[in-house]
């Protein structure tokens, strides 16, 4: 684990202060999205400046609980309107929100370092980079992080906030500038270029083409040649750019908070999240533990009591009716009782479970947040706020 | 209209939803099931979490198939060795594949060719299903948002490469992937907001995008409901002083968690009934709905995995 300073940051708040990008991290269905869209509204009110949330999730979540619609991929500013709606009439700081536009991002990135209009026509043209851009995830990590070292280097923005895609390994972008600099600076990739270039083709490689040849056709290997030679043009640029990327994502300005629930499988991949965070040297924060159960699930006098309700339904059941004169029938009582301590002891297991793992991830973040499940979903500025209130301070 | 499909007649069923619904859980589930029910069947974990193996209690699974129960193997997806074993089978090219760079090359190429690691993977998938060697084939697939992509990568390389030996293979995966009788998509969701949106929406892009059926959709994590109208009004009435001093008298202390903790079920119940009956209107009425319960005691591991089991035994009518 990095060595800490001492004056640590101990709340969102002051670790948030102390920061210029903090990246969410976290398996699906933890509240991800949301979390970050909380943390990002609860800046721009209580911290002021420009506050961008950055979502690079293909499903359009964000949008829903910012109460935006068809935003993409340029910066939509939050109306004040909003804020005022959600009792804050007067937030210090702004409130900005994009979603990531893969397509569009990568077609910005050709027109940012292709030497010439041509090549830039040409690649947009090419049918593998069509696939490349647009229709395949993978590519998606790469250009999210590619988006937020632009929006960082604009400079527009005091603080951004990103919700990272649900990636199969959803630490795959952090790895991804590294993997794409990788890429175009492959062997192989020389190697598959060279036959189009001179049309010699030297021993050593030849059985290499023969299978490719073999397995893909020689058109479809043409269309690969073509695109790498012309992103040979941007070689330069795009990997320089990779490398700015990767370093941007280690400096010390950049906070990496893991978003879990105390559910098993998604607590045993923060787990994992923490461990590789921190083993990679990233700047790992803060925890925030979201749909906890209430505490009061955790007490055994509580416990003991329910299991009361259940044992000696019947005979509390006549005494309610008795109290009651009657306006309470026995038969309903008994049952709502039983429901009511039966329903108590279900989630007391669970909350005891959750307890245990709550315990085996807190040990490293210095910052770690627990949020209570909330009765009614977000749809507004106002529920984001009221949620990020649960874990700002 | 023709009796809808039973779920386990099928040859071939991918098993997708939002991350965090329980779709490992259901996919182990729906193997036991088969398996159970007489069939030779295959679970394949195709995401490289290997937590498929944890709801067995069994060891890492791998690329080899692997029998873990009677009638059950299971197995994970390893794209590179996909490749090697359709070079060897499908282009008698056993000694190419032995090449050691051919790693590095395959990775290349699938990383500059995207689609390859999808065809490889469905490819695998299709052909088992072709050669019979199961009765059925069960895939904890991709999550929602990446299902499409690799459902439909079949037709993504058609449209990239125009000959050769990849070409002639996507055909007959497409008729296997097509069929309905043979392929079919299972979507698991839970009875909560982006779960259920996700459900719809994958319900259109399957449609629009892809030639693959959609079997059937599993509501996970579906709440107890604690109390008729009438016995919510007597929960309502325990709050009152004469009633809960009563019952704190009788107890021995206060009431307050139990009655709190219960009206925090009634509005999670409640809230979620919301999204079930969204979830109802927005998927098409031919395509099952199958629920199963909250699991309190066990959220992990064999026994939860049979408890799933018999609720969607019981949910198929078995």
């Amino acid at each position: 684990m990095p060595p800490r300073p001492d004056a640590e940051p101990t709340t969102f708040e002051s670790l948030l202060a102390a920061k210029e990008i903090a990246i969410f991290c976290g398996s699906g269905g933890v509240g991800k999205t949301t979390t970050a869209a909380a943390a990002a509204a609860m800046a721009a009110v209580r911290l002021g400046g420009k506050v961008l949330v950055l979502t690079v999730d293909p499903a359009k979540r964000l949008a829903n609980a910012l109460g935006l619609k068809g935003f993409g991929n340029s910066e939509i500013r939050v109306p004040p309107a909003a804020f005022r709606a959600a009792g804050q009439p007067h937030p210090r700081g702004e409130l900005w929100a994009a979603m990531l536009d893969t397509k569009q991002s990568w077609d910005n990135l050709v027109r940012r370092h292709a030497p010439d209009k041509a090549t830039v026509a040409r690649i947009l043209e090419n049918p593998l980079y069509q696939n490349i851009s647009g229709r395949f995830v993978q590519s998606h990590e790469y250009i999210a992080m590619e988006r937020l070292y632009e929006l960082h280097s604009e400079g527009h923005f005091d603080l951004i906030v990103v919700d990272t895609p649900p990636t199969r390994n959803a630490l795959d972008f952090i790895e991804a500038p590294e993997r794409m600099a990788e890429f175009f600076s492959s062997r192989f990739l020389r190697l598959l270029i060279v036959p189009y270039r001179s049309r010699l083709v030297n021993v050593a490689s030849r059985p290499f083409y023969q299978v490719a040849d073999r397995i893909l056709g020689s058109q479809f290997l043409q269309d690969i040649a073509e695109f790498f030679i012309l992103f040979q043009t941007m070689y330069d640029g795009f990997v320089e750019r990779s490398r700015a990327v990767s370093r941007l994502l280690r400096d010390s300005r950049t906070t990496f908070v893991v978003v879990s629930t105390l559910e098993a499988a998604p607590a045993h991949e923060a787990e994992f999240f923490i461990n590789v965070l921190n083993s990679k040297r990233f700047h790992l924060d803060a925890l925030v533990l979201n749909k906890v159960l209430p505490s009061y699930f955790n007490s055994d006098p509580a416990g003991r009591r329910a299991a009361a309700l259940v044992e000696r339904a019947p005979e509390l059941a006549a005494k309610v009716a008795a109290v009651t004169d009657g306006a309470l029938e026995a038969p309903h009582v008994e049952r709502v009782l039983t429901e009511v301590g039966e329903s108590f002891a279900n989630f007391a297991v669970v909350a005891q479970r959750e307890a245990a793992q709550r315990a085996e991830l807190s040990a490293a973040p210095s910052v770690v947040a627990a949020v209570p499940s909330f009765d009614t979903d977000i749809y507004d500025l106002g529920g984001l706020l009221r949620l990020g209130e649960k874990f700002w301070t | 209209m023709p009796a809808p499909l039973s779920l386990l007649d099928r040859k071939l069923v991918f098993v997708t939803g939002k991350g965090g619904v329980g779709k490992t859980a259901v996919t182990a589930a729906l193997g036991s099931l088969a398996a159970e029910r007489g069939k030779r069947t295959l679970v394949c974990e195709v995401d490289a979490k290997g937590n498929l193996a944890d709801f067995f209690e069994t060891g890492p699974t791998r690329f080899e198939e692997r029998q873990i129960q009677p009638g059950l193997w299971a197995m994970s997806m390893d794209t590179e060795a996909s490749l090697k074993q359709y070079l060897t089978l499908q282009l008698k090219l056993g000694l190419m594949a032995r090449i050691g760079p051919l790693a590095r090359m395959f990775d290349f190429v699938a990383t500059a060719a995207p689609g390859v690691k999808e065809i490889v993977t469905v490819g695998k998938l299709c052909w088992e299903v072709r050669e019979r060697h199961y009765d059925i084939v069960i895939v904890d697939a991709a999550p929602t948002g990446h299902i499409v992509g690799q459902l439909a990568a079949p037709q993504a390389i058609n449209g990239l490469i125009q000959v050769g030996p990849v070409r002639q293979q996507t055909g007959w995966m497409l008729d296997i992937l097509g069929d309905a009788r043979t392929t079919g998509v299972v979507i698991v969701t839970t009875p909560e907001e982006m779960p259920v949106n996700e459900t719809i929406e994958l319900q259109a892009r399957l449609q629009a995008e892809t030639n693959v059926d959609l079997a059937a959709v599993i509501v996970n994590r579906v709440l107890p409901e604690l109390f008729g109208r009438r016995e919510e009004e007597v929960f309502d009435r325990l709050w009152e002083p004469d009633v809960r001093e009563l019952l704190e008298g009788e107890v021995g202390g206060s009431l307050e968690p139990l009655l709190q903790g219960a009206r925090m079920a009634v509005t999670l119940r409640r809230t979620r009934t919301e999204h079930l009956e969204r979830l109802r209107e927005g998927i098409d009425q031919r395509v099952p709905l199958l629920y199963l319960p909250y699991l309190f005691a066990r959220a992990h591991g064999l026994r939860s995995t049979r408890q799933l089991a018999e609720a969607l035994s019981a949910e198929l009518g078995f």
